[in-house]
């Protein structure tokens, strides 16, 4: 048997798979056996390493270089140059700001090493599909400590001390869920993982589940044990295929190694689990609607209280916390609650994963410790705003949330602090916008997601979310008046306090938010019918600069609507009447002649 | 499988799957470099090579990558192989017979302890 000299790990979380991750894997493992490398390279496929603009990444140790935006063409070129004749393809290397090629970005770059990985620790590093390397890193030793040596009451003492809130977005914490469920009457308790993630952006609860399954199946298990369970269910949405394939198959596993199933690590204690697939709804990450839809009933929120924990699955006691709470808990119980607490600052403990996405160049999931400034966030660690152009907002919180403003760019990120701006922590979704962003296009993207996903059980948030829309639809079409505005803040107001769940009681945030920070941009749509940032399409015209033009025809070739005249070497004109904004012609003019305005 | 009951049971599968963990990481990876020039082959570096491998094999070490080069150019010393640990100069021993071969792994690569009698060279060559 030879032994393996090299080991390949190829990132395949959902964003390296959509980019090819595939192809690029068979392509090399093809070409390691046309070379008879396949018995000494071991090719692995991990968990989303994070870095998810540069995929499909491949790293290779024992050097461990980093290659990025790996194609099927060139994995072939990386096998016969890096493997086979030991040189770095410097071509698919990440480069820095200035060019400079990074042969261990994971080793220098404030993306990686600001990162203080602890629900995401596995991620990248092992095979999400081998139990003996989750327990290589430590995994079941805290199902062990749970259960023969610090029992249920340590274990409770130790997450009260960790300080661990809810992730998934309430930030409720999380020690008092179990104490309740554990205090609450009843033979028969429930455990539910919540991997519903429903929040446009954010994806960490699916790359956990893909890149390290059995810390979930250990969490849950310990958390069966911490309040009397015997049953578990993980709620996945049916858009993760891949999440569900490895949690299965993790499930598996635990049960073939006695970790999960009958007599766990050979006690009297038993307890298993079950994958029960949501078919999509965002109502179904709120807690009732999602027991409701475990119990084959329309997903809609029950009226609250009784809380789950006293009456919940079939009307029993039951725990619910979501994906990226349950990761912390194995490292939590092996380390102590101490440890945890040592990062992050008072009121946020801990770290906490972050899904970057929007107008900033490193995008993809960072986990680092609270109480991190946003421009940290977003300049270091981000890698700031690509094409020199300006901040101008982030939103938080997905559809729940709000915007924070570049004014408040040094705040730590903390539950409260975010909280006193007018937004959330939530799920952890991080959208950036730059000065192109019009942010009353911004709140009516949102607000158009959250009517879509209203249950329309309570009316203010099924009427009045709808009706929210059609305002902010009036106002950017220019149709707007300053009574709207009032009304707009009204109504958000009024369906925050009486609607029956967290989602209507959310809903109007972005739009509130945005009306508190960037007033004159909801002022300018209406009284001076313009978009300063040129989004709104009826507020904005594209028009061709007639000293610039040099009649080339480049723009009228591409119009698709043929709404740009002239002759050749002639100065050209666009109908506006016919013209629909799309910008092509924008794209393709080389003489600076087009330009969006905005009256 | 059969089903995990104890620590020491969980402590085993950890130990065995860290050495596939810890070989990726840079540096901490073991390294056997068998000179397999015409001179070494001639020598009886393949006997050697297989013994090697065998050993590994036996006492289950996966840490450590066998690897065959050219001649070292010390070719009156043949078969040599170096033995490459993770923090330590690298280590060329000469005349390696198979039955010497496993000396070396029992002292150099499981005890941690150089064997003195076989050294041609200490350090990068």
């Amino acid at each position: 048997m030879p032994a393996v000299e090299n080991t390949v790990l190829i990132c395949a979380g959902g964003a390296c798979i959509s980019a090819g991750e595939k192809s690029v894997k068979e392509v090399f493992e093809d070409t390691l056996k046309k070379y008879s490398l396949e018995t000494v390279v071991r090719v692995v496929e991990t968990g989303c390493m994070g870095a998810c603009d540069l995929g499909p990444i491949l790293v290779i140790y024992p050097e461990g270089v980093f290659y990025q935006k790996v194609n099927a063409e060139n994995a072939a070129q990386i096998v016969e140059e890096h493997i086979l004749k030991g040189r770095v393809v410097e071509r698919l290397l990440y480069k820095g700001d200035t060019g400079e090629l990074k042969t261990k970005p994971q080793e220098e770059l404030p993306f990686f090493t600001e990162q203080v990985k602890i629900a995401t620790r596995n991620l990248g590093v092992i095979d999400p599909l081998s139990i003996d390397e989750y327990i290589a890193r430590d995994g079941y030793f805290a199902l062990h400590k749970a259960l023969f040596e610090i029992g249920p009451e340590k274990v409770l003492e130790t997450l009260k001390k960790s300080e661990l809130k809810g992730r998934g977005g309430a930030g409720f914490p999380t020690w008092m869920k179990w104490d309740f469920t554990r205090k609450a009457q009843g033979d028969t308790k429930y455990i539910i993982c919540n991997a519903d993630e429903g929040d446009p952006g954010a994806f960490m609860d699916r790359a956990v589940l893909e890149g390290d399954p059995h810390t979930i199946v250990e969490a849950m298990t310990i958390a069966a044990y911490t309040v009397g369970a015997q049953k578990g269910f993980v709620y996945v949405r049916a858009e993760y295929p891949l999440a569900i394939e490895r949690l299965t198959f993790a499930m598996e596993k635990a049960r073939e190694y006695g970790l999960l199933g009958n007599n766990i690590l050979g006690t009297d204690f038993s307890f298993d689990l079950e994958i029960r697939i949501g078919a999509g709804a965002f109502v179904c990450g709120e807690e009732t609607a999602l027991i409701n839809s475990i119990e084959g009933k329309r997903g809609i929120p029950r009226v609250k209280p009784p809380f789950p924990a006293n009456k919940g699955l079939w009307g029993k006691p039951t725990l619910l916390n979501n994906v990226e709470t349950y990761a912390n808990i194995p490292p939590i119980i092996i380390n102590g609650g101490e440890w945890f607490s040592q990062y992050g600052v008072e009121g946020s403990k801990g770290t906490k994963v972050f899904a970057l996405a929007g107008n900033v160049k490193n995008t993809g999931l960072v986990e680092v410790p609270m109480g991190i400034t946003v421009r940290k966030l977003i300049y270091d660690i981000g890698g700031g705003i690509p094409g020199g152009k300006r901040l101008k907002s982030i939103q938080t919180g997905g559809p729940s949330g709000g915007c924070i403003p570049l004014e408040h760019l040094d705040t730590p990120i903390t539950y409260d602090n975010l909280k006193k701006l007018g937004t959330i922590v939530g799920s952890g979704g991080m959208v950036v916008m730059d000065e192109d962003s019009c942010m009353v296009d911004v709140a009516k993207y949102f607000l158009e997601f959250t009517v879509e996903e209203s249950c329309g059980q309570c009316t203010p948030c099924r009427d009045g979310t709808r009706r929210m829309l059609e305002i902010l639809e009036r106002i950017t079409e220019g149709e707007g008046t300053m009574e709207d505005l009032d009304l707009l803040k009204e109504l958000g107001e009024n369906i925050m306090a009486t609607s029956l769940c967290g989602l209507g009681q959310t809903a109007p945030q972005p739009v509130l938010s945005t009306m508190r920070y960037f007033w004159h941009e909801y002022e300018a749509h209406v009284l001076e019918k313009k978009c300063p940032a040129k989004r709104c399409k009826p507020l904005m015209r594209v028009v061709i600069d007639k000293d610039k033009c040099v009649g080339c025809t480049a723009c009228a070739r591409v119009c698709p609507v043929n709404a740009i005249s002239g002759a050749v070497r002639k100065p050209h004109e666009i109908d506006p009447e016919i013209c629909t904004r799309c910008g092509s012609c924008l794209a393709v003019c080389r003489f600076n002649a087009i330009s969006k305005v905005s009256p | 499988m059969a089903k995990i009951k104890s620590l020491e049971e969980l402590m085993k599968i950890k130990e065995n799957a860290m050495k596939g963990l810890k070989m990726r990481d840079s540096g901490k990876k073991g390294k056997i470099i068998v000179a397999m020039g015409t001179c070494g082959i001639a020598a009886g570096a393949k006997d050697t090579l297989r013994a090697i491998v065998d050993s590994l094999d036996e006492k289950g070490i996966e840490d450590v990558a066998v690897v065959q080069s050219g001649c070292f150019g010390l070719c009156d010393v043949e078969p040599t192989i170096e033995v490459h640990l993770e923090g330590a100069d690298p280590i060329i021993y000469g005349h390696v017979t198979p039955a010497q071969a496993k000396r070396i792994i029992d002292q150099h690569i499981v005890e941690g302890k150089v064997v003195g009698d076989l050294i041609v060279k200490k350090g990068e060559l």
